[in-house]
């Protein structure tokens, strides 16, 4: 797999805004941001209200992300492009996502929003109508989603990436440095994780490093390759860039995200935490 | 707490802010022609770390919860970029105004 097969230039994207079968999609938390203006034909998902279970904590099921898609007017046959802003997290957890549900045509924008806006490129306000698409989803592919159960069964055996930041992995703050610091679980991180930021893996303007820095950069932290990996981070959107790296550019074949993450390791009762630098 | 990640959308911090015990690190961004809006506003720390990223207000402004320490506030624009250091002690405000050119 080569970087071209995963991720499209912002120069790539401008030239393919109007091509038939391509669809660019912004995926965000905050979706003001589409609001106020995106990349000309993309259509929006809402990371919170249209990815996630209203109820339960959960990703929307396979029904869902079927209605979802055939209302946005993707078909199965689409390229899907995704990006947005904080770096590409949501779009990478987005395509996770996408892979997950067996949507193999789809590739994130590299650098997302922010490259699109430094690079000076145009947006617009204007929401495009797409025709409804009848979307047929595949079964959770289980073989890239980590699950509690087999996190903890990771200590000490399998690779475990925490890719939030060093503050975070101390224990000394318990969200990003943007975020207010209250906070119901423990802090902390899971024992043997080794701590690689997300931030390592990408550039200033948003783009991923490449699959050589990327390998030197996990040989650096002494991560063994040759096993087994579950990144997490808080909520699953950081990790799901790493996991992008992991597998999708440096080709890693058992690499899964873990979307519980910390807030719900550091919620779970009796589970073994580590405290400060490993 | 926060069920989300990302960063919220950014408003100006008065210098009479009750910071509720954290360390605040806030200011606005400033191009040739006075206040810039929307540039990508990185916090790094002391060892030139990442530490986060928000995007400036229309108005340029931008805030981060830090903790005692150096850090640097590193602001990224179309139009270029520009950098302030600062070191931070007690819980309180710290403002720091970032140039870009």
């Amino acid at each position: 797999m080569s970087r071209e097969d995963v991720l499209v230039t912002t120069a790539w994207a401008e030239e393919n805004l109007s091509t038939p079968g391509v669809v660019f999609v912004e995926v965000d938390e905050d979706t003001t941001a589409y609001d106020g203006g995106h990349i000309p034909g993309a259509v929006r998902i809402d990371w919170k209200n249209e990815l996630q279970d209203p109820v339960r904590r959960d990703f929307v099921d396979k029904a869902g992300f079927e209605k979802l898609l055939s209302e946005k007017g993707i078909s199965n046959d689409d390229l899907v492009i995704l990006y947005g802003g904080n770096n590409n997290w949501f779009a990478a957890y987005a395509y996770w996502y996408f892979k997950l549900y067996g949507h193999d045509s789809v590739k994130l924008l590299d650098g997302g929003r922010k490259k699109w806006e430094l690079d000076g490129r145009e947006l617009t306000t204007e929401v495009p109508t797409r025709e409804k698409t009848d979307y047929v989803a595949s079964e959770q592919d289980l073989s890239i989603r980590a699950f509690r159960d087999e996190v903890v069964d990771a200590i000490n055996t399998k690779n475990l990436i925490d890719v939030r930041s060093p503050d975070e992995f101390t224990g000394k703050l318990n969200a990003p440095a943007h975020l207010p610091q209250e906070s119901s679980q423990r802090s902390g991180h899971i024992p043997s994780a080794a701590n690689v930021p997300w931030a390592k893996t990408a550039n200033e303007d948003g783009t991923f490093k490449t699959a050589e820095e990327l390998a030197e950069l996990y040989a650096e932290a002494g991560i063994d390759t040759s096993k087994p990996t579950i990144a997490y981070c808080r909520i699953g959107e950081r990790s799901s860039h790493t996991w992008f790296a992991l597998r999708e550019l440096m080709g890693l074949q058992d690499v899964k995200n873990y979307d519980g993450s910390w807030t719900e390791y550091g919620s779970l009762v009796g589970v073994p935490i580590e405290l400060g630098e490993k | 707490m926060s069920d989300g990640c990302g960063a919220p959308a950014q408003t100006a911090t008065p210098a009479d802010t009750d910071t509720q015990g954290q360390v605040v690190l806030a200011g606005k961004i400033t191009g040739n022609d006075g206040p810039l809006g929307g540039a990508y506003v990185r916090l790094l720390n002391g060892d030139g770390d990442f530490v986060g990223e928000v995007q400036a207000s229309a108005d340029g402004d931008f805030r981060f919860y830090a903790a005692s320490g150096e850090w640097t506030v590193r602001a990224l624009h179309a139009s270029g970029s520009g950098e302030a250091s600062i070191r931070t002690g007690e819980p309180g405000l710290y403002e720091v105004p970032v140039a870009v050119s």
